[in-house]
């Protein structure tokens, strides 16, 4: 549902079925409404079948990347004689993101669900949930709800009287953004400093503790129970346009739109409808300029983009942006685009983790450049040299933080251009010749 | 039960074949693109990568183009593989590296005409070498102000570049957590942990590491330019673990000692103990000219003279020697022929400090034994011991080879038959000397000492002696050809050392170019390691 507005007869709730309700808090709640069925039900399989099971159903990572949730698991070997790990990424910082907050707050049980079979598929020997640090309410949900299912033996030495073991964790972050890449997480779950590290090798080889480790967003586990309850065909069926892209998915609305919020449609919805059926179109008298669908390091979509976008990963990409995170950010034609590239360039600039020479400086570089275009001291040279800095930022790094400042510069100047240059020329200065004795 | 594990034969490691702008190199696997480019000659540009610590891949200065690679690749951190192509220098390689060039200079005070690391900077060189023209840059420079890290080391922050080799070599070879990297974006840098100062007893490397000129000792801190510099290779007299290093002068004053890379002594560092510990080489109340008693006086003369008369003084008597231990084998060698022709002996006593292991290099240490050729000094046949007359006889010639013989009174030698002097500095013993024979100490010298792994390792001339003072193998060559020997003249340090190769089994077959400046394990010592 598009919480907290009332769901909309076009939404598909599955994972927000239960948003706004305090029953399902609880261990007694969740269970009433067939909670935990579904680890039952995996634990009676082998892990192997489980991942087949996910594989068939086309689950794709939640994150942002969008890699298959089934191939991921795919590379793990239980039995290899390493410990394994998985990694429930909670750290939901993309600016415009707030779904896995939802889920946690509402449903926390359907997280840990969905982190125990996911324990149990990769064979891992613990499982951690590293929740952001500015996350106050759902730390103690989900704390609560693994309390609850410890207490109850639901995990444990003794997982649902199965005999087999599920261990699970939580890690609560220090409030970087930085640590929702993976290799963040990891270093940080680990106690160093929360910087990325060079892949290869990959946490598939290498992880948490130099272990095989999984890491999966908390929207694509909560996705799990569902899919073992019902079937990878339902799963599958729920497809509106590429039948790459299958299942619900939430995006998180916000910005200059009249009901913001939380909604779940099947992928392939038609982007114009929901940003004006489902979420209620402009405020009042005001139309829309722009929207970034996916948290703010994706590009930017003009209007006209947005409006022929079907809302899956390919669709996105069609039409100049990425599915993302999910996290739809709304401009009307109120708003200076500079002013908003700029604030975001800024976010950057202040969670760079400072390791990569580009994103240090040209996160810094890039943000300095267009707080001066907005305030009206820009340059004729500076869009050239912040496509020059963006140029520089994009695929050389570690990870991708500096690529993601980039995009929206790039795509901003690219979309916008005007909006840069009647701020500029505002001070162009005229030099007058000197004459010439 | 226990089982004796069988040292397995080292495997050959699978070699791959690869072409590094245009030349083939062949590489073990596991080699980095950038280590297989200095095989083939090639130096890529590089700041966070060094080969004494792990790899961070954080500069992305070393990018470089494999050919079928979707992206630039950081050399440092990019296996070497079969058939990979690599372009170092094509368009968009030097693109991307001109561009982090530039990052790294926007924030960069550019101040090198005051900084002491110009002249050896990399980020000058790679700036000279491919920088870019001009900065784009029109906004002020972020400013942080300098900082003491305690010991020897200052932090000039604003040309940091934040290559964290400072961190890596204090977290990951000293074993001593107490640099990280302060807060996050352009406002990073590198700070010390509250409480804690860079004290380490290795933590002067951290200058050396420092590829630019944020990190500097404040001991050499504006003593000279990197260009006004004459460097000359030699051993860490220090203590026994003989480190190579680069000692450096200007004018002809030692100013700095640097390590110098020896895969098999001490890798790419040197203790702090070793390289503050200089000054002495410049003390200046040394031995100029050869002095002989002239009836209660110590009187100044030439070389002949001064040769026959400690020739006379030795004549027909036993000889005892006290030696330094930090005489190179080629002097020690000849004192044991002077030795042994009078059917002497001789010994000599080694200070001793506290051990200061540098955890992450095997068997790399701050040895007690804090002198560099106590090792050598046994080989040739002198007494270690605490007491440096230890086996002298009554009436015996006592030749003194650069020792102070600290604790001794001058009464304590009445039983002697004769006293000889020959060194570096005038001791209050000298005064009832028969003659004073002033010689080059370590750095006005060339020989060899053997460390206690006994590796026989070179050390090279870095400046002339003071006054007509020669090296110690030249004042025994001539002092053994005035007592008779035919065999024993020598006009170069390296005939010594053939010589010594020659009448000694434990030096069998070396000379200067067989050592080179790495060293070799005297014969005997192999696996002493």
């Amino acid at each position: 549902m598009g919480y907290p507005n009332p769901v909309s007869p076009q939404e598909t709730p599955v994972l927000s079925q239960y948003f706004g309700n305090q029953e399902t808090i609880s261990l007694d709640g969740w269970r009433k409404v067939g909670g935990y069925a579904a680890l039952q039900k995996a634990l009676g399989m082998t892990p192997a079948e489980i991942v087949d099971v996910v594989k068939a159903s086309g689950l794709r990572g939640r994150g942002g990347a969008g890699f298959p949730t089934g191939v991921k698991w795919s590379f793990m070997k239980p039995g290899d004689g390493r410990p394994h790990y998985l990694c429930c990424n909670a750290d939901e910082s993309e600016p415009g993101t707030f779904k896995d907050r939802e889920i946690m707050r509402w449903t926390p049980h359907a997280l840990v669900e969905g982190c125990a079979i996911g324990s149990y598929a990769i064979g891992a020997e613990t499982c951690y949930i590293y929740i952001r640090g500015e996350f106050t309410e759902p730390l103690l949900r989900v704390r609560q709800a693994i309390k609850e299912a410890y207490d109850a033996g639901i995990l444990g030495a003794n997982a649902m009287g199965t005999g087999k073991r599920i261990d699970i964790i939580v890690h609560k972050g220090a409030g970087a953004y930085i640590c929702g890449e993976e290799t963040a997480l990891m270093n940080s779950i680990e106690g160093r400093r929360g910087n990325p590290r060079i892949k290869p090798p990959f946490p598939a080889v290498s992880g948490l503790f130099a272990q095989p480790t999984t890491i999966n967003n908390v929207e694509t586990l909560a996705a799990v129970p569902h899919i073992i309850n019902r079937g990878a065909d339902w799963y599958k069926s729920m497809c509106l346009s590429n039948p790459k892209s299958t299942g619900s998915k939430l995006f998180s609305v916000c910005g200059n739109i009249a009901r913001p919020g939380n909604y779940e449609v099947v992928l392939g919805f038609s982007f114009k409808e929901f940003l004006y059926d489902l979420c209620g179109g402009p405020p009042k008298g005001r139309s829309f300029k722009a929207v970034i669908p996916g948290g703010i390091s994706v590009p930017i979509q003009t209007m006209e983009e947005a409006e022929a976008t079907k809302m899956d990963y390919e669709g996105f990409i069609e039409q100049g942006s990425m599915l993302g995170s999910g996290g739809v950010i709304v401009f009307d034609d109120q708003q200076s685009m500079v002013k908003q590239i700029a604030r975001a360039a800024r976010f950057f600039a202040h969670e760079s983790c400072a390791q990569c020479t580009q994103c240090r400086e040209g996160t810094a570089w890039t943000t300095r450049i267009l707080e001066r275009i907005r305030d009206g001291e820009g340059t004729a040279e500076d869009l050239d040299t912040l496509l020059l800095i963006a140029d520089n930022m994009t695929g050389k790094t570690i990870c991708v933080l500096s690529d993601s400042c980039a995009t929206p510069v790039v795509s901003g100047i690219k979309k916008f251009r005007s909006e840069f240059e009647a701020l500029i020329k505002k001070t162009t200065f005229h030099p007058v010749t000197a004459a010439v004795a | 039960m226990a089982t004796t594990a069988q040292p397995t034969a080292p495997s050959t490691p699978k070699m791959v074949t690869l072409t590094i702008e245009g030349r083939q190199v062949t590489v073990p696997e596991g080699t980095s693109i950038l280590e297989a480019g200095k095989r083939a000659g090639i130096l890529i540009p590089h700041y966070c990568y060094h080969p004494g610590l792990p790899v961070a891949g954080v500069c992305r200065m070393c990018l470089v183009e494999v050919e079928k690679a979707p992206k630039l690749a950081p050399s440092c951190a990019t296996a070497a593989a079969d058939g990979q192509v690599v372009h170092v220098h094509s368009e968009k390689a030097r693109a991307a590296r001109e561009g982090v060039l530039e990052m790294l200079l926007i924030n960069h005070p550019l101040d090198c005409p005051i900084c002491d690391q110009a002249g050896e900077c990399e980020l000058q060189d790679y700036t000279y070498q491919e920088g870019p023209k001009e900065l784009h840059l029109k906004d002020p420079k972020r400013f942080h102000p300098a900082e003491d890290f305690g010991g020897d080391i200052l932090y000039v922050t604003n040309r940091c570049i934040l290559c964290t080799r400072c961190v890596r070599f204090m977290d990951d070879v000293a074993h001593d957590t107490v640099l990280n990297v302060e807060e996050r974006g352009d406002r990073a840098v590198i700070g010390v942990f509250e409480g804690k100062e860079v004290t380490n007893p290795w933590a002067g490397n951290i200058v050396d590491l420092c590829p630019v000129g944020a990190l500097l000792s404040k001991d050499f801190l504006n003593k000279a330019r990197a260009w006004e510099i004459d460097r000359a290779p030699s051993i860490c007299p220090g203590c026994s673990q003989g480190c190579n290093i680069m000692l450096e002068t200007r004018d002809n004053a030692v100013v700095r000692l640097q390590p110098r890379p020896n895969d098999e002594v001490n890798k790419y560092f040197m203790c702090d103990h070793g390289r503050l510990d200089y000054r002495w080489i410049d003390r200046t109340d040394r031995v100029q000219f050869p002095l002989v008693r002239d009836g209660q006086s110590l009187v100044a003369t030439d070389w002949d003279p001064a040769i026959a008369a400690a020739s006379k003084a030795i004549a027909g008597k036993r000889i005892f020697v006290a030696a330094s231990p930090n005489l190179s084998n080629e002097s020690l060698f000849l004192l044991s022929e002077l030795m042994r022709a009078g059917n002497g002996t001789g010994a000599f006593t080694v200070p001793t400090g506290p051990e200061a292991p540098l955890p992450g290099v095997e068997d790399l240490s701050l040895r007690a034994d804090r002198a560099a050729n106590g090792r050598g000094a046994e080989t040739l046949g002198f007494r270690r011991s605490a007491n440096p007359l230890d086996g002298m006889n009554d009436g015996d010639a006592l030749i003194i080879a650069d020792c102070e013989l600290d604790g001794i009174a001058p009464e304590q030698l009445a039983r002697t038959g004769s006293v000889v002097v020959i060194g570096t500095t005038f001791p209050q013993i000298a005064r009832m000397a028969s003659a004073v024979l002033p010689t080059a100490n370590f750095a006005e010298d060339e020989g060899t000492f053997t460390n206690l792994r006994g590796r026989v390792q070179r050390f090279t001339q870095a400046r002339p002696a003071p006054g007509v003072a020669r090296p110690m193998w030249w004042v025994l060559s001539d002092l053994l050809t005035a007592t008779g020997r035919t065999d024993a003249t020598f006009f170069l340090a390296s005939d010594v050392f053939a010589a010594l190769g020659k009448s000694h089994p434990a030096f069998a077959g070396m000379t200067y170019d067989s050592l080179g400046l790495r060293g070799a394990i005297m014969a005997g010592a192999e696996g002493a390691r």
